[in-house]
């Protein structure tokens, strides 16, 4: 009975499906004030006064809470383990307005409506500045968006201020220029990508209350409950043992809610008026004040034989950060170290970056965090390359791709212990049978069509940061509770860890039960990002069962007076081989809560020197109606290598969202922002994401390698599956139209306006 | 969304008319637009009660009343039949299914939006709309007049068996359209409909197919979030052609 | 103002707002599966029935509902779980939250559509957006469930 690489069904399935009342805005206490935002129409701009007096009278109306009313020390948003590599620029409130939506003042009120009553009665004198709202021209311009002087970062991350420059790095393997200088074929090409929203279906809600202590409990659609506990610690100026945070169900994150966004602001309410108090988002505020991917432009310079040898690649990228640098000095990283250690046959490679601040939403963590804007770059490049030389796509990867037993130099000099990524281009070019047909034909009805290809990798947690802790404890009757601080977002963190837990317990999943999160009971875990959990959390389930077999064997070997050497335990009972010696472990459970006994518990803590990566291949079949320039994705081929696949069902849905999200990316998503730098798309009506017409068809297989630093083999999988969409539909595109574009989404107007040149 | 003091369910159609004199006063039609705004008003009229969601054989002209859903106008047989499918074509891509049934016929003509399906596609036939305070008026005349008081109550369409076409160009399946086109023939003339230029649809009609063409491209087309003018003038042109190959399909 | 309606199959007396939406009133009232993704008519998580039609009750004036009969997923509790448990069965859920108004639709769907192709479901579907599963498992799903559907009805 193994549970593992089987497709159980998720422990919360049932409630979740009969619509049970198990998230945030369902669990608000009935007195809870409801708390409103006004925010700035301006993109930059200072407050010369505000007047709340005629708000502050409505009926109803418990507070209105201004800059004045704030505390004032700095604080990032950004989830991440002290200390953060993002800087320390935000206040609650602030005096100084970075982006339009920037926050103004806090409503508090009985009801949603008064509190918007109210809202509409405060005045505001602002001096409106001009806005600084393109990102190439941020660098050294004349408009500093962080002109503070408390500004402050903890990381030495080349943060310059007054530069508006949030970060910079670099990192050059080998001689770049002399392996250039050898190169039969260099090509230049500049891409660029825009914010994309994670547009998960639960917005950013959070309600908060005093409980009977006196401390500060916040219940949030959170994805980092420990990081939203210390934020929220240095936001209101509140020691942290002031502060619980629980995490309900959540309604999708995606990175999102790896950002404190909704929590300070009900908060600070219930701090200074001590009563509980519920913020939900609406859509449009989700959308331009949320936390979403940072908009890029990157130029790679790639050079080759003739022969498709691929010797050196050269890559900077521009990232803006937007009004906020939280997250920004990360995600950037990873443009070049998950793009460039695709290539196990780079000679030398560089990558250099500068995070920039403007005027625009501050970005934050969307799945894929950076890796999907250099993923689409590098290997966008590599498919012009592969016209360059006349070489199949294909079979240019089949030649460089990093393979297993090499080391990956530009990933951090870590070893590349499992990867079965050619055997996942060889299935994928199997399942797509890319080998029997061409890579562009027309159809009778005048449509063309079009395939292309792409590679990704992801990491698995962040090396040496990351830390995920288990704790499980043997109950009266024989039945486990596992405690995790780790956060189901939906993805089935849960389930899976409780798969991995039966199968060390040699138990049922049924006989675990699972509970998370709560701070003040949950073992530490620095959350679910950086698609951490089942490969971080899960190695801590593998130590903390190792831990409580031997206890539970101890403990039955005492309890049955038997030499605790020879005793074994099954899963099911200890005893002694060739004697009738037995005892069940519920009566060892039974047992351990009575007197002359101790209950039998077991805790342990996993992180990893290393951040083994998943591998994955993508392929898009797309049809291309050359009148209108309409691309519809007709068919998806997605390979994956995330190690052992834990939950066969989960994992395979996991792979075909990021691809739908993907698409979405590469054809849809596009927000926009007038001359003033308000978005114009800050809505669903206005910003599309894929609607099932748009996903086509997706098939998914996996070709699982084993990792054997990961619980049971296993690697990631959330962020891997939205990397290959972009570069593998840009290609497919190519392919049909004889066009590269560079420039993300690729809409119909594109694609017909390039025809017309022609 | 919209605040309101009051909710008045019409008994009448003059009751309705009479309150909708009031500024501060609005007819409600699906709401699924209409909470899209910030509006306050005074009291909302609510014609659901009037029998004005039925869609009714006439013999010479389909009635539609001002309630009628979009999802009815799509599955309606009557309809289906008598106009070529064109009332399938120009609903199937708005929203969804539930969109569908709360979205009134009423609301999308009186509202007039640019890139409104349903304009675009009654513009292609012979149209009446039926006012409270005015009467029977052209679908083509109402639809170039402000927003007025009046409460529209039908739109009658002529079964003439005139062939009919539709085609759009969305970015997605379900989004806004970027261009509308409907075209119709009656007797020897064609007539062609461009909506979502991104302005109001216009109506353009010729005796050759050569001139009707040259009328499309004249048209003023404006950029949007959607695309270009450059963009909807090409468009235009490959939606006529295609709605003529539909006609030519069907074998009319 | 007052309104009487049947939630449920159950009939009621409620007091609403001018202003209010059904969604609104239908919340306010314990009806918690009913869940808002937008402000713009356009994801399909707050998927009631009036009269047997699914419709967005964030566009639906509360006062509308008066002399009708809304049906949420509190209401379809067997069903919700019979279909349900195909789509758990894909772990097709996934976060859950637009999955009360898209097994309403199915519901729906399943009663209006006789043996619907596939094309016929993806359309009737359209309106409900899903960001976590890429919406293939929830093809699966509705396609095993008809098939035991069919099935069951010979």
């Amino acid at each position: 009975m193994k549970a593992v690489s089987t497709g159980v069904r998720k422990k919360d399935a049932m409630s979740l499906v009969t619509g049970k009342p198990v998230y945030t805005g369902d669990l608000v206490p009935p007195n809870a004030l409801r708390v409103k935002l006004l925010r700035s129409p301006h993109a930059r701009a200072n407050i010369i006064s505000i007047d709340t007096s005629r708000a502050k009278l409505v009926p109803g109306v418990a507070a209105v809470l201004t800059w004045e009313d704030m505390p004032q020390s700095r604080f990032t948003t950004a989830g991440q383990t002290w200390p953060e590599p993002s800087p320390y620029h935000r206040l609650i409130l602030d005096r100084h307005l970075r982006c339009a939506g920037d926050p103004v003042a806090i409503v508090a009120a009985e009801t949603e409506e008064i509190a918007r009553r109210a809202m509409r009665l405060i005045k505001v004198e602002y001096e409106v500045l001009e806005p600084l709202l393109d990102f190439t021209k941020a660098l050294d311009n004349p408009i500093v968006v962080h002109p503070e002087d408390n500004f402050r970062t903890l990381c030495p991350v080349g943060t310059d201020q007054k530069r508006n420059l949030v970060s910079t790095d670099s990192f050059t393997v080998g001689d770049v220029e002399a392996e250039f200088a050898k190169c039969d074929v260099v090509l230049e090409r500049t891409y660029n990508t825009v914010a994309n929203n994670q547009t998960m279906m639960e917005p950013f809600c959070t309600y908060t209350y005093l409980d009977e202590y006196g401390r500060l409990n916040v219940v949030s659609s959170t994805q980092v409950p420990f990081h939203v506990r210390r934020i929220l610690s240095n936001a209101l100026e509140l020691p942290k043992s002031q502060i619980r945070v629980v995490k309900p169900r959540i309604g999708g994150g995606f990175g999102a809610k790896q950002s404190v966004v909704s929590e300070q602001f009900p908060a600070i309410v219930t701090k200074l008026t001590g009563r509980p108090a519920y913020l939900c988002y609406t859509r449009q505020e989700s959308m331009a004040n949320g936390s979403p991917r940072h908009q890029m432009q990157m130029k790679v310079r790639i050079g080759a034989d003739r022969d498709g040898s691929i010797r050196c690649i050269d890559l900077y990228a521009l990232s803006n950060a937007g009004a906020y640098g939280d997250h920004g000095p990360t995600t950037i990283g990873l443009v070049g170290h998950k793009s460039l250690a695709l290539y196990g046959s780079l000679r030398a490679s560089r990558f250099t970056c500068d995070v920039v601040y403007t005027n625009t939403m501050g970005a934050g963590a969307y799945r894929g965090y950076g890796a999907t804007q250099g993923i689409f770059a590098v290997e966008s490049a590599v498919n012009e390359m592969a016209a360059e030389l006349g070489m199949d796509p294909c079979a240019i990867r089949e030649k460089n791709m990093v393979r297993q037993g090499q080391r990956m130099p530009a990933y951090y000099g870590e070893p590349c212990n499992s990867c079965t990524l050619d055997k996942c281009m060889e299935r994928a070019k199997e399942m797509m049978g890319w080998d029997q047909g061409p890579t562009h034909w027309t159809l009778p009805n005048g449509h063309i069509r079009g395939r292309g290809v792409a590679m990704a990798m992801q990491g698995s947690g962040i090396s040496g940061v990351d830390i995920g802790s288990v704790e499980v404890r043997l109950n009266d009757g024989g039945f486990y509770t596992m405690l995790v601080g780790c956060t189901d977002m939906g993805t089935g963190c849960d389930t899976i860890l409780a798969q991995m837990a039966a199968d060390c317990l040699d138990c049922s999943v049924d006989d675990i039960a699972v509970r998370g999160v709560d701070t003040d009971q949950s073992p530490y875990d620095t959350g679910s990002y950086a698609s951490a959990t089942t490969y971080v959390t899960g190695g801590a389930v593998v130590k903390t069962c190792e831990e409580l077999r031997e206890k539970i064997r101890l403990e039955g070997a005492r309890l049955l007076g038997i030499d605790p050497e020879a005793a074994q335990f099954d899963g099911e009972k200890v005893f002694l081989p060739g004697t009738d010696k037995v005892m069940t472990r519920a009566e060892i459970g039974w047992a351990s809560y009575e007197g002359h006994s101790k209950q039998l518990s077991a805790s342990q803590s996993n992180s990893s020197p290393i951040s083994p990566p998943p591998f994955m291949v993508g392929m898009a079949e797309v049809d291309i109606d050359p009148d209108t320039g309409a691309v519809r994705v007709v068919d998806y081929v997605g390979v994956v290598d995330c190690g052992t696949v834990i939950n066969t069902n989960l994992a395979r849905v996991q792979t075909e969202g990021g691809i739908v999200q993907g698409i979405g990316m590469a054809l849809l998503e596009n927000i926009q922002y007038n001359p003033q730098g308000r978005m114009l798309n800050d809505s669903l009506l206005q910003y599309r994401i894929p609607t099932r017409l748009e996903a086509g068809k997706i098939r998914v297989e996996f070709v699982p390698s084993y990792e054997p630093t990961g619980p049971f083999g296993a690697k990631s999988i959330g962020e891997l599956v939205i990397n290959t969409p972009s570069p593998a539909i840009a290609e497919a595109i190519r392919a049909a139209t004889g066009h590269m574009f560079r420039t993300l989404p690729i809409r119909p107007e594109d694609v017909v306006l390039a025809g017309l040149e022609d | 969304m919209y605040t309101a003091r009051n909710y008045v369910k019409a008994e009448s159609l003059a009751q309705a008319h009479a309150l909708n004199q009031r500024r501060a006063n609005a007819i409600l039609g699906g709401g699924c637009w209409m909470r899209m705004g910030e509006r306050m008003y005074d009291t909302l009229i609510d014609l659901s009660g009037l029998g004005l969601d039925q869609i009714q054989d006439r013999g010479e002209e389909a009635a539609l009343g001002a309630m009628v859903t979009l999802r009815q106008l799509e599955t309606n047989f009557m309809l289906e039949k008598c106009f070529d499918g064109l009332f399938r074509k120009c609903t199937q891509h708005i929203v969804g299914v539930q969109f569908r049934n709360c979205a009134t016929l009423g609301g999308s003509v009186y509202s007039r939006f640019g890139f409104s399906d349903i304009v675009t596609a009654l513009l292609a036939l012979s149209c009446q709309v039926e006012l409270a305070g005015a009467g029977r008026i052209p679908l083509e005349e109402y639809v170039k007049q402000p927003r007025d008081r009046d409460v529209l109550a039908w739109v009658f369409v002529k079964k003439d068996g005139r062939p009919v076409a539709y085609e759009t160009a969305r970015n997605s399946e379900t989004d806004l359209p970027v261009l509308t086109c409907a075209l119709s023939r009656v007797g020897e003339s064609w007539r062609a409909v461009i909506g979502a230029r991104p302005g109001i649809s216009r109506v353009v009609e010729d005796s050759t197919w050569e001139g009707l063409e040259k009328q499309v491209q004249a048209l003023e087309y404006g950029d949007n979030m959607r695309g270009s003018a450059r963009y909807r003038r090409h468009l235009a042109g490959v939606l006529l052609k295609r709605c003529r190959e539909q006609m030519e399909v069907s074998g009319v | 103002m007052t309104i009487k309606w049947i939630l449920n199959g159950a009939a009621r007396t409620d007091e609403v707002e001018a202003d209010e939406t059904l969604l609104h009133c239908l919340r306010k009232v314990g009806c918690l599966s009913v869940k808002c993704g937008c402000e713009t008519s356009g994801c399909g998580l707050c998927t009631v029935w009036m009269d047997g039609t699914p419709v967005l009750s964030c566009s639906v004036p509360a006062p509308r509902a008066e002399g009708h009969a809304v049906t949420t997923l509190e209401g379809l509790q067997e069903e919700a779980a019979e279909f349900g448990a195909f789509l758990a069965d894909e772990g097709a859920e996934q976060c859950g939250f637009c999955s009360p108004g898209f097994i309403m639709n199915v519901l729906a769907m399943v009663r209006e559509l006789k043996n619907p192709t596939e094309e016929e479901i993806q359309h009737y579907l359209t309106g409900n957006l899903c960001r976590c599963s890429g919406y293939q498992g929830q093809l699966r799903a509705i396609r095993k469930y008809l098939a035991v559907k069919g099935g069951e009805q010979g």
